[in-house]
């Protein structure tokens, strides 16, 4: 397997502009002779699926949700980045992208995060555009508010929707071009399967999730935009449905894995409360603008938080991180929260949960301020748990919510695979080992609506059509291969549920792979993984058949290939022996217990190499050279 | 807590379907509604039934895929709240419970539970949208609108889709949802351009899909897991009348 990032020469400021001329163009009336597929319908997917049909090329897209409306994206509340500087508090591109490489903990590549808030800017302009309602000031001018890892305000968002908002935006768009014809949508289709013929990525293997029908679709390119794999953890907050599913099946089909242990864990979620849970509910980082964090000072607290005195209270963040306080980034607050439940001050029944308290933003703007910027939010609290927030502090605690980790690509969002591109959280290169909070959604667009455009004419300008059709002997392999799969899992016949499994590899993820891992753990993971593989392809029971709407197959499916990307993602885990981001190793931590870095042997990207069924798969490095922003160690105090 | 269940079973879209009896055990009032659901599908599985379908994916109220009408009610007894997010506190050991899929022609079954909405879609398709093509867009600061404005727009867009709104009006008319997209766009000046046009061919696909009219019994905005307003489809009327006139 050949890394080249493929990273355009000149200083990083220069690289995007010089790279759009340096690239090669397809005429605007040979578009509509190139077909594209693009699988998923999120912010990445659907941007780009209705960008590209405007600009002339087929377009097919897939989602497995029965709209494209309905993607995950959607549930992202708090808002998105953009360099615009309205607040005039020292914004500008190159800061964004300053923060964004530190905030990553120097595990992102250079050249991509500056390109990425360079667009930044741009994918405001089209969201206001399409009468997206951002949140706007009384001037009528557009509001900022400030989220983790920054000390500027450049976060736009709507109400506590902005996910929501923006995702509308792109179906919209998307809309628009499948009403003219430009796209064809495939909804309840999920993708199987990748075919690759000649070295090159020429199409997908479908099941439409109604019918139980294998299909195969041919295009002269693929995208996917099929998310993130935090569902590997069982409890996230994640769409239940959210799966690694094409991701995995194209990395079993060579495109290489990058750093698949660099999950997120988002500090403010609302604490698990009983076994039968499923799914964990995230409040947005930006209460932590308002809300104060804070632990009983003593062990065994039993006193209601608002009898709990001023100086028996450990706002803990403040006291650690006093520039940043209760706004550190997210890796950072997650493992305070963990360290302090660890010490056993954890409050709630289960005695895993922080306060959030919004006692004194109360009294200083009043509850009608608060109401404004945070209501629904609030609401959603009140429903799951029946306390009100006004009143009571919150309870939270850190829950799985992005992962970093992906599908490895190059400059132009290109997979090892030719021809296979990734975008958003499908893909592995903006983020590094942390991602700072409101830039999911600016990724997401920025690869749809302003990278790949440009990036994926190159691919196609380089290659002649050839009439490729799903006869090739290539397209009726794979799908009898997901075929055979499929009637596999209906035969297991087994007394287990798959349900449990899922359940099971999620605990074993969550202890060993979770927010602080250790080579015990993992090692010991490593031997529990296939052991759990092999009793589901024994035991699990699938009811019903293929030809059928079968939600259970369907799950039995993804959880199939969650047992099979779980052991990547700890052997990722013990091969990076340092601490940075999200990816804590109890090994490597100063004496005050902060992550320790190692940049002598660490500062590359991991990248991992299938090599067959139940063989260790290759690994691969790609160095990462800071050339723009120092390499130092990264200091919120 | 222990429940008896009334759960409409449709094997496809071409079997008749019936309700059918089921006993649920072990419910705590914290589960989700959706959670109680999962529990009973874990013991149908265990004897070997085929679990209940239903659409559901977030489980956070927002994107919309989750339905049901829970003893006649649209998302169930709470207001303002999605089916995933209503809570079993809500009732007591011992209770019937009656669960059906949305009821409108237009939405066809496709599996017990879970119904197609497509048509949503194809109304989107027809007008729901701003015509601008990715980087032609001025700066977004250019033109500002009053903060009103922008509020009420935002009120207007944050429909999730479900189809609350069809599945509890007597005439499954879908002018509630329709309502909100024109509404958003005719309330910023990003909407201005194309807000003839946008207004007359929504309702006309609307009324394609077969969704029945509007009789102002406001049982949409009550069913409206996000409180949108009915007075959005006053507004679309009134767009729908100006641009009527030439």
């Amino acid at each position: 397997m050949k890394l080249d990032p493929k990273t355009p020469t000149g200083p990083v400021a220069a690289q995007w502009t010089k790279h759009k001329f340096d690239m090669k163009l397809i005429n605007p009336a040979n578009k509509r002779k190139y077909k594209i597929l693009v699988v998923g319908s999120g912010l990445a997917g659907g941007s780009a699926a209705a960008t590209l049909a405007e600009l002339g090329y087929q377009v097919h897209c897939f989602c497995y949700q029965d709209s494209p409306r309905r993607a995950h994206s959607i549930a992202a509340q708090g808002g998105i980045n953009a360099a615009k500087n309205y607040q005039n508090d020292g914004d500008s591109v190159y800061r964004l992208f300053y923060d964004t490489v530190k905030g990553g903990d120097f595990r992102a590549r250079e050249s991509n995060v500056y390109r990425l808030s360079e667009v930044s800017c741009n994918i405001i302009d089209q969201c206001v555009a399409q009468g997206i309602p951002f949140a706007r000031d009384y001037s009528g001018y557009l509001a900022n508010r400030s989220f983790g890892g920054a000390l500027v305000s450049r976060t736009f968002y709507a109400s506590g929707q902005t996910g929501q908002q923006l995702l509308l935006g792109a179906y919209s768009a998307l809309s628009r071009q499948i009403g003219k014809g430009a796209v064809k949508m495939h909804t309840r289709s999920e993708m199987l399967d990748i075919v690759v013929i000649d070295g090159r990525a020429r199409g997908i293997i479908t099941r439409n999730l109604v019918t139980g029908k294998i299909e195969s679709h041919v295009g002269d390119a693929v995208i996917l935009a099929t998310g993130g794999y935090s569902n590997v953890f069982y409890l996230s907050t994640n769409a239940i449905g959210c799966n690694v599913t094409a991701a995995y099946r194209a990395y079993k089909k060579g495109a290489g894995f990058a750093n698949p242990c660099y999950t997120q864990i988002h500090p403010t979620c609302i604490p698990q409360a009983g076994d039968y849970q499923s799914k964990l509910t995230l409040m947005s980082e930006s209460l932590r603008n308002d809300g104060r964090i804070w632990v009983p000072k003593n062990k065994g607290e039993k006193r209601a938080a608002n009898d709990v005195p001023e100086n028996e209270r450990d706002y803990y963040l403040e006291r650690k991180y006093p520039s940043y306080g209760n706004l550190a980034p997210r890796d950072i607050s997650s493992r305070s929260a963990k360290e302090a439940c660890d010490a056993g001050l954890g409050v709630g029944e289960s005695g895993m949960g922080v306060y959030l308290d919004f006692r004194d933003a109360i009294k200083r703007l009043g509850q009608n301020v608060i109401k404004d910027r945070y209501g629904n939010l609030f609401e959603m609290y009140q429903r799951i748990t029946n306390e009100d927030p006004y009143t009571v502090p919150m309870r939270i605690f850190p829950a799985p919510h992005y992962t970093m980790g992906g599908l490895w690509v190059d400059y132009n969002l290109m997979s090892t695979i030719p021809g296979l591109h990734v975008l958003g959280e499908a893909n592995f290169s903006d983020h590094g080992a942390n991602r700072l909070g409101a830039s999911a959604l600016m990724q997401g667009l920025a690869d749809g609506y302003f990278v790949i455009p440009y990036t994926i004419a190159h691919y196609l300008a380089a290659h002649k059509l050839d009439g490729m059709t799903a006869d090739h002997p290539e397209f009726k392999k794979a799908e009898a291969e997901v075929a055979t799969r499929t009637k596999k899992l209906l035969s297991i016949n087994g007394t287990r549920s798959v349900e449990s499994f899922h359940k099971e590899l999620g605990r074993i993820m969550w202890d060993n792979c979770g927010m602080a891992r250790n080579k015990k753990g993992l090692t010991d993971s490593l031997k529990k993984i296939p052991a759990l593989r092999e009793e589901f392809w024994q035991n699990a029971k699938v009811l019903g058949e293929n030809e059928e709407y079968n939600t259970t197959l369907e799950r039995a499916g993804r959880v199939a290939d969650f047992l099979e990307f779980a052991e990547v993602m700890c052997l990722d885990a013990l091969e990076r022996e340092e601490s940075c981001g999200g990816h804590f190793r109890e090994e490597y931590q100063t004496e005050e217990g902060e992550a320790l870095r190692n940049d002598t042997d660490c500062c590359h990207v991991t990248v991992w190499e299938h090599k067959g069924e139940n063989t260790k798969p290759q690994m691969h490095k790609e160095p990462l050279a800071f050339e723009e922003v120092k390499l130092v160690v990264r200091s919120y105090k | 807590m222990n429940l008896t269940l009334h759960i409409w079973r449709q094997k496809n879209a071409n079997d008749k379907g019936k309700m059918v009896t089921y006993k649920a055990h072990d419910i705590s009032t914290h589960m989700s509604f959706l959670e109680m659901l999962d529990v009973l599908n874990q013991q149908l599985i265990e004897k070997n039934i085929d679990p209940v379908a239903f659409d559901h994916d977030c489980r956070e109220g927002i994107c919309g895929m989750c339905s049901l009408i829970i003893n006649g009610k649209a998302h169930g007894p709470w207001s303002a709240t999605t089916t995933c997010q209503l809570h079993m506190r809500e009732y007591k050991d011992g209770d019937e419970i009656y669960i059906e899929p949305w009821r409108s022609k237009a939405f066809p079954v496709i599996k017990d539970l879970v119904v197609n909405r497509g048509a949503f879609d194809r109304i989107m398709q027809s007008g729901g949208f701003v015509s601008v093509n990715t980087g032609s867009a001025p700066d977004a600061n250019a033109t500002p609108i009053a903060k009103e404005k922008a509020d009420l727009a935002m009120a207007a867009a944050s429909c999730i889709g479900c189809g609350a709104c069809v599945a509890q009006c007597k005439n499954a008319s879908a002018m509630l949802f329709v309502a909100a997209k024109v509404s958003q766009f005719a309330n910023l000046p990003q909407g201005q351009i194309e807000k003839k046009a946008r207004v007359q061919n929504m309702v006309a696909a609307m009324d394609r899909e077969g969704f029945g009219n509007c009789t102002n019994l406001l049982e949409c905005e009550a069913a409206c897991p996000m409180s949108v307003s009915a007075n959005f489809i006053a507004q679309m009327n009134r767009e729908f009348f100006a641009a009527g006139i030439k």
